[in-house]
């Protein structure tokens, strides 16, 4: 299998699914050096692997619990320190439903 | 005579300081001093923390007056890369997504090593969230090799490196997710440790590929690195990855492993291909002084290595795309004003404010991972990664330790590879195998190439091994002297 080209309509799907805004120049810049490196990985489809199993992490740790013990944590205030707006001690974000 | 404070190494310090030979406070103005001096040239570090640094440092000469017990690392003076989150001090991740960002908390390992009296300096320099390989992604500036301005040093932890390799700290913290330690050792002509996954705790590090992310230090020998080393590592309640496997006492095992009958492999797939001939010949060089002292040289083959590459590519964007969805200028970072609705918002300030390497890595990562590609690239490097693993796995039964140059070139000229992201990914072509693996890996300077620029080795280890890889490296560093040459700035 060869990797698909990614076209301009790709781009711009890929582009929203991330939630990333990219002007027309950075559309022109991205599409050839992502379809080289997209090139690149068919260097993959040379190697056998159906009888491979995944490896989704490389530690041997599995089903790591604590305490079920309550912690301090960030007292409100600091939590909303950086917020670029914050209203009645909550993060202010535009309304998602419609009125 | 009143010796050069900047060449001090972490127990020298330690020594003067307790004999009271010495104040913290002039270590720390003589730090600043040759920042100062040196910094314009270089651009290593985004934030200078003289003002933090000069109240610790009065604060320990304090407990030395009045023979309060002293930390481990007492006033040895670190860099930070500027991904480490620092409690009320600008953390950018180089990035002008997080510029002016103050962290509420501050990461674990840094924090462990504030308790043992090591001194903050500043924050360095970083390609965007440590995505990149020679600081040129970095959203504000591009750090200069200290041993030829022109060329990069490096990345992603370039500022560390570059202030490691012009005496602008006693040891500065990296990360690892693909050589990003190692291969600016390497370009910069020092020592510096990649350790196991899972072995130093990422909490309070900016993500980049959980499943690849490795804390680690640069220092002026493997002694200091080790002892850094020490206090970094261990479980942490904060971090579930971190390995409950016990940290040997790396200072007091330095002379353990023998090189006699020492069985090294070299993988036979790093020597050939894209290697440049005078680094190949410089770092097989290095090998033969460990065949001198009784060391067996065998040759292995890792024939996955090829692929490697490609599936790092793969995980890391697609891990990448996952972590960075955080950063909506919501709750911190750098927020696009007068937006009109929620998606806007988002679109605009990612758009705004993210680097391109930053947005490139994230289309990569959700390309991967989207229905109808996901089993053809996340999978299937999933399942390479298993064959990469797998391999190093059955190579150190045959082996002690693997040895393999750390980078294919010695450092380039800067803006050579601006526009061409696939020849940067190249550049870790020898390093991000043995983060696909998780395994551990120690960089060591080795020698030079013709224009004088620096060039590296690594020992891999098997996991855990980061005593043998020190005791490897130390005494190497007892038969050279590379790693006490210092650049002429």
């Amino acid at each position: 299998m060869s990797s698909p080209k990614i076209t301009p309509d790709l781009l711009d799907h890929l582009a929203h699914l991330a939630r990333l805004g990219l002007t027309d120049q950075e559309k022109l810049q991205f599409l050839p050096q992502l379809s080289s490196i997209l090139n690149y990985f068919d260097i993959l489809q040379t190697v056998d692997t159906s009888t491979i199993p995944p490896s989704f992490q490389i530690t041997s740790l599995q089903n790591i619990t604590r305490p079920d013990a309550i912690n301090s944590s960030l007292p409100q205030p600091s939590a909303l320190s950086s917020a670029p707006k914050s209203q009645n001690g909550y993060f202010q974000v535009h309304n998602t439903i419609k009125k | 005579m009143t010796p050069d404070l900047t060449t001090l190494t972490i127990p020298q310090i330690r020594k003067l300081l307790t004999d009271k030979q010495l104040t913290a406070v002039e270590i720390v103005n003589a730090y600043l001093q040759r920042i100062k001096n040196l910094d314009p040239n270089i651009n290593a570090f985004i934030t200078i923390t003289e003002k933090e640094a000069l109240s610790q440092a009065k604060s320990i000469d304090q407990k030395i007056q009045k023979n309060q017990p002293l930390g481990q690392l007492v006033g040895a003076v670190m860099a930070v890369k500027d991904i480490y989150l620092t409690k009320d001090i600008q953390t950018t991740a180089g990035s002008k997504v997080l510029k002016d960002y103050l962290p509420q908390y501050s990461s674990t390992v840094y924090q462990r090593l504030l308790d043992q009296d090591a001194i903050l300096i500043g924050k360095t320099n970083t390609d965007c969230f440590a995505f990149g390989v020679s600081t040129e992604n970095s959203g504000f500036f591009t750090t200069k090799n200290p041993w030829n301005t022109k060329m990069i040093p490096g990345g992603s932890s370039g500022g560390s490196a570059a202030a490691q390799a012009a005496s602008l700290c006693t040891f500065a913290l990296g990360t690892d997710t693909g050589g990003s330690i190692r291969q600016p050792a390497s370009l910069c002509g020092i020592t510096g440790i990649k350790p196991t996954y899972g072995r130093n705790s990422r909490y309070g590090i900016t993500a980049m590929a959980s499943s690849f992310d490795c804390p680690g230090t640069f220092g002026k020998n493997v002694a200091d690195v080790a002892a850094v080393t020490q206090i970094m590592a261990g479980v942490d309640s904060h971090d579930a990855t971190t390995n409950p496997t016990p940290v040997p006492d790396y200072l007091t095992e330095l002379h353990s492993v023998s090189l006699k009958n020492l069985k090294i492999g070299l993988p036979k797939e790093y020597y050939t291909g894209a290697i440049n001939p005078e680094v190949k010949k410089t770092v097989l060089a290095a090998a033969k002084i460990f065949e001198q002292k009784g060391a067996q040289i065998v040759d292995i083959s890792l024939p996955s290595t090829s692929l490697s590459l490609a599936a790092y590519y793969i995980l890391v964007p697609s891990e990448i795309s996952a972590n960075m969805a955080r950063y909506d200028g919501i709750r911190f970072g750098q927020s696009k004003k007068d937006t009109t609705d929620l998606l806007s918002h988002y679109l605009q300030t990612r758009g705004e404010f993210m680097e391109p390497e930053l947005k490139r890595r994230i289309i990569i990562g959700t390309f991967a991972l989207s229905s109808g590609y996901y089993d053809a690239y996340y999978t299937k490097a999933s399942q390479v990664r298993t064959l990469i693993k797998n391999e190093f796995v059955e190579s150190f039964k045959k082996v002690d330790v693997i040895f393999a140059p750390v980078s294919p070139t010695t450092a380039w000229p800067i803006g050579q590879k601006v526009n061409d992201p696939l020849q940067m990914y190249l550049a870790d072509i020898y390093t991000c195998p043995i983060n696909v693996a998780g395994l551990p890996a120690l960089a060591l300077p080795c020698g030079f190439d013709s224009q004088n620029l620096p060039v590296g080795f690594q020992l891999i280890g098997n996991y855990f091994e980061e005593s043998k890889l020190f005791s490897i490296g130390h005494q190497f560093q007892q038969l050279t002297d590379y790693h006490l040459q210092t650049p002429k700035i």
